[in-house]
């Protein structure tokens, strides 16, 4: 089956990222955005998705930093 | 002859521009937030990690308020040089074709390569020869040139390879070994290795100050395509 | 107080932040009272050995700190030299073990962190050096830890427009659990406008400025910097400090802008222990109170407590004493470079420490009683009965040819090209860099040209433990002297050195002898060259579950040069020069790489020759380079001269035709580090330099050494081809 896998900065862990994004809004017209936090999305077929709580564990997201979210299929 | 360097929080190599600039012409920084170029005849926009590459290289500093200031210069027919993270910031602005993605190695890579030149009538390359190799030094992260395969044929066809990397020494990856592209008019130019850091030969290179001795030849008039 | 500043943590919560029973008493006696838990972090914290060296600080005084050139020593936030009137500033530090738990942020931070420390005395910095220590990279940890660190140092280093331009990498098994992360930084910045950390002038007010404060790294000065990491360290995991370089470097734009237009009393980086270490070095400078209101820091998280802001490790913040009237020029200048500049308190009289929140006071604390009251302890140094490392594994048979043996040491780890590395590093931005790494043995930066002169300075980093184990005195008297070596080959003389000092756990008798004697070789080294120690850092209990690291002080050292267009490299210039040797160095197997090579402990005596003669040939290869007659110049160190020539060749090309009296191991690969160079250049003028026995001449396609009773040679190529993939496989 198909799992989409989304790694993000855990909370309260530093994201440049998401932070000179946010930044970088209001000059371009936007507001009323906040909280803004860069990630990445891994899809992967898997058989036996088990397995994958392991795999972000170990290769997909680094746990001292990231939170990892596994999505599969409904039902 | 006044050049101007554009600033932005994240540029690093402004001030090595503004030296190699300087040694052909007058040079000054021009700070991200303006809207006017303060009427320069020439535009660099350097190397460094502009809003430190976050999201994507060049992806939050194409908005600054001076690249507004700097798509109208271009579209004048004013010459444009883009290095490195410069280049990156034209590609995403739109002012040069294609897209810089992760080396293939996906490290940072910083090596002395060897340039051919494809096309020198452009204002950055007018003073040099066609076929010509130039060493300069290259380094980035995020610098493997990519493009359809359409916009490809189109960029060949048009002449619009403006440098190639010397057979065998593509350090990312790029397409058809593509170091250097210019636009439709061949007044905006952009390259990912480093012309300013080829400026001394005290420092491994003097190559590079033939694209800044170009712009003073060419002066600021509209290159022919 | 209020009721949550009343509350007293007490004894047993001060033992598991670290403390010692004795030590808390002590702070209750100089109190008066018990500590709050703000003041009882605050202490922990700066009476951890990481802050308050309270284990090497008596020791450290044997150190020369005193110098004709020098601009600021030790006490200040990096030290600097005087070089073409311009101040020369550099630190080297350790971020050891938050790199073992996490290589790539951990390395990253210590990038940053050591250009915090420069940009402090409003030095822009111009180069970084790193000095790693790694597991054999046999081993799978090893080799993560070696590409994520590196990556870390890159990303930090290349992302703010520092050159990094030298280093250096060994591989030991004693450091599989434990790596070394050593960075130094080189800054340059106005003798005049030279920033001291000192809080003065009663009423002036307390910046900070840059990053939002998080709960990056709480505790981690005591917990991770003075314990060993055992193999439970996951749970010791504090939330690791994350590095945007971005901000630090608006911070470093902003920093050298507000210099400039002469708007700071004093500056200082928050580093270790954060906003509790900072304020307080700056109070204790300026022998005066600081008033700090933690409510008004601002936050990344919302429910942070007092303890919390005030102990936080988040990186790319800086601390400013600005007089009030000059505030809002500060402020502008931040807000141009997009960066939170924040009043958070007042400089006082009284010599107070006192943290409010709002106005409540939630610590109030005697600043001297913070730095300078934490008791020192004597070490208790005793020999080892037997030498402490076990033998490496055999990987090179003592019946292997001398050809088979020089190509199996230039393929190995601790010799191979360190390319793969030093690709993955900005060398060359700022524009001043004429001598890249691998180039020579030294980096060499131009300055601006005087007359027709490239003045220039040149900077080495070095360290050798398995030396410093077989002999902690000599060995680190060495290690100096190789420096000032590496320096001589440039045509450089040194000016100063920072060391890091990386060691064991120092409450072992054998690890205090290793400690108390690595500083007896440095002070003799730095009287020989008679130059200060202008700053450094001590990084202790370095031990995984195997035992401790090797000792490993780790010498940077900075010098000048009159002229850049002279600065030898280590390739051979032409063919048809004489290659000769000079000095009186001794090559010895002991503590070598083909001894470990071969599967032998470092240990036994290391040769002790007089630190007169290697000075008098280090002022020869000097001279020569600088007159121009000298044209390349390497000394001889890992893998003994075999190793040496090869490099010679491979740098530049072309081979060398050598006759030696013997072919011994030792006079192929016996080690002389800082005594023994090979210089090459016209035969007359070589043959003039004093002490120079010339042992050949440059051309040929091939390195041919041999005696009366034979030789060997291997063609260049296939030399140079080893040394360059040596190391790649684990950088693929």
């Amino acid at each position: 089956m198909k799992a989409r896998i989304l790694i993000r900065p855990k909370q309260g862990i530093l994201d440049p990222q998401g932070q000179t994004v946010e930044r970088a809004l209001p000059a371009l017209g936007f507001s009323g955005i906040s909280e803004v936090s860069v990630g990445r999305l891994v899809e992967l077929e898997v058989d036996d998705p088990a397995q994958l709580e392991d795999l972000c564990e170990r290769l997909l997201a680094n746990p001292l930093i990231e939170d990892f979210e596994i999505q599969l299929p409904e039902g | 002859m006044r050049i101007g360097v554009v600033r932005f929080p994240g540029s690093c190599d402004e001030a090595d521009a503004i030296a190699a600039a300087s040694a052909v012409a007058e040079a000054e920084l021009l700070w991200h937030g303006r809207t006017d170029l303060d009427g320069v005849d020439a535009v660099v926009v350097p190397g460094g990690f502009s809003y430190g590459d976050y999201l994507r290289p060049g992806a939050i500093a194409r908005y600054s308020p001076v690249m507004t200031a700097v798509a109208a210069f271009a579209a004048d027919g004013g010459p444009v040089l883009g290095i490195c993270n410069g280049f990156q910031v034209l590609c995403e602005a739109g002012l040069l074709p294609g897209a810089l993605l992760p080396n293939n190695s996906l490290r940072f890579i910083c090596r002395q390569v060897d340039l051919t030149v494809e096309r020198t009538t452009t204002p950055w390359t007018a003073a040099c020869e066609a076929g010509e190799q130039l060493s300069i030094p290259s380094k980035h992260a995020n610098g493997r040139w990519y493009a359809d395969d359409q916009t490809l044929a189109q960029i060949e066809a048009n002449g619009q390879v403006v440098f190639r990397y010397a057979p065998g020494q593509n350090p990312n990856g790029s397409l058809a070994d593509i170091a250097g592209v210019c636009s439709e008019q061949g007044n905006v130019v952009g390259l990912m290795p480093h012309p300013e850091h080829a400026v001394d030969l005290l420092t491994g290179s003097a190559d590079g100050l033939k694209l800044f001795a170009s712009v003073l030849e060419e002066g600021s008039s509209v290159p022919v395509s | 107080m209020s009721q949550s500043a009343d509350q007293i943590p007490g004894r047993e919560r001060a033992i598991e932040l670290a403390l010692t029973g004795a030590e808390y008493d002590q702070i209750v006696e100089l109190l008066g009272r018990e500590p709050n838990e703000v003041e009882l972090a605050m202490y922990s914290l700066l009476w951890s050995e990481h802050c308050a060296y309270k284990h090497s600080k008596k020791i450290l005084r044997r150190l020369p700190t005193e110098g004709e050139r020098l601009l600021l020593g030790v006490g200040e936030n990096a030290g600097a030299v005087e070089v073409e009137g311009l101040a020369v500033a550099f630190k080297v530090e350790s971020h050891n073990h938050p790199s073992a738990v996490e290589p790539f942020q951990g390395a990253a931070t210590g990038v940053g962190g050591i250009l915090r420390d420069v940009i402090a005395l409003g030095a822009r910095p111009v180069a970084m050096l790193d000095s790693l220590r790694f597991g054999y990279p046999s081993s799978e940890r090893s080799r993560w830890l070696l590409d994520r660190a590196v990556a870390g140092i890159g990303h930090y280093g290349n992302s703010i427009g520092v050159p990094t331009v030298g280093g250096e990498i060994h591989f030991d098994p004693s450091y599989e659990s434990n790596c070394l992360i050593n960075a130094m930084c080189v800054g340059i910045a106005d003798p005049d406008r030279l920033m001291r950390c000192a809080a003065t002038g009663i009423g002036n007010r307390v910046l900070l400025i840059g990053a939002l404060t998080g709960r990056d790294g709480i505790g981690g000065a005591s917990v991770l910097a003075s314990t060993e990491l055992g193999d439970d360290d996951a749970d010791k995991r504090p939330t690791v400090q994350i590095g945007d370089p971005f901000a630090e470097k608006k911070v470093l734009e902003a920093c050298l802008e507000l210099v400039d237009a002469d708007l700071l009393v004093a500056l200082q980086d928050l580093g270790a222990a954060g906003l509790t270490s900072s304020a307080s070095e700056m109070a204790a400078q300026g022998e005066v109170g600081l008033d700090i209101d933690v409510a008004r820091v601002p936050l990344r998280e919302a429910d942070m407590e007092p303890f919390e802001i005030m102990v936080s490790e988040s990186q790319e913040r800086m601390l400013a004493i600005v007089e009030p009237a000059r505030v809002a020029a500060v402020e502008q200048i931040c807000e141009k470079w997009e960066l939170l500049c924040t009043d958070i308190g007042e400089v006082t009289e009284g010599g107070h420490m006192r943290i409010f929140r709002g106005e409540e006071i939630v610590g109030d604390i005697p600043v001297t009683t913070l730095v300078d009251d934490c008791p020192l302890y004597d070490l208790q140094p005793s020999p080892p009965a037997e030498g402490l490392y076990p033998a490496p594994p055999v990987e090179l048979p003592e019946t292997a040819d001398p050809a088979t043996t020089l190509l199996a040491l230039l393929a190995g780890c601790n010799i191979a090209s360190r390319r793969p590395v030093f690709e993955q590093y900005d060398q060359i931005v700022q524009a001043r860099t004429v001598r890249r790494p691998d180039e020579a043995d030294a980096a060499v930066l131009a300055l601006e040209a005087s007359g027709n002169r490239r003045p220039a300075i040149a900077m080495s980093i070095d360290g050798n433990g398995r030396r410093v184990a077989a002999d902690p005195l000599r060995g680190s008297l060495d290690g100096v002297l190789e420096c000032a070596a590496n320096l001589a080959c440039v045509g450089a003389e040194p000016l100063g050195l920072t060391n890091c000092l990386n060691f064991g756990n120092p409450e072992k008798p054998h690890v205090a002898w290793q400690l108390v004697n690595a500083v007896e070789g440095i002070a003799q080294g730095c009287e020989a060259l008679a130059i200060p120690v202008v700053g450094g850092n001590v990084s202790l209990y370095n031990e995984g579950p195997d035992g401790p690291i090797l000792p490993t002080p780790v010498i940077g050292m900075v010098g000048e040069l009159p002229d850049a267009e002279r600065c030898a490299g280590i390739g051979f210039a032409k063919e048809g020069h004489a290659v000769a040797v000079v000095g009186p160095f001794e090559p010895s197997l002991v503590a070598s790489e083909l001894a470990a090579r071969r599967g032998r402990a470092p240990s036994g005596s290391l040769p002790q020759v007089a630190a007169e003669l290697i000075l008098a040939a280090q002022q020869a290869v000097r001279d020569g380079v600088r007159s121009g007659t000298i044209l390349s110049a390497h000394d001889i160190s890992d893998g003994g001269l075999a190793v040496t020539l090869a490099e010679c060749c491979g740098a530049s090309g072309i081979g060398c035709s050598i006759e030696l009296d013997e072919l011994t191991d030792e006079a192929l690969f016996g080690e002389a580090p800082g005594s023994g160079f090979v210089i090459s250049g016209e035969l007359a003028a070589i043959e003039a330099i004093d002490g120079a026995r010339v042992i050949g001449a440059t051309g040929g396609s091939s390195l041919t050494i041999s005696s009366e009773d034979g030789g060997f040679a291997v063609d260049v190529e296939e030399l140079h081809a080893t040394r360059e993939n040596g190391l790649r496989p684990y950088l693929p």
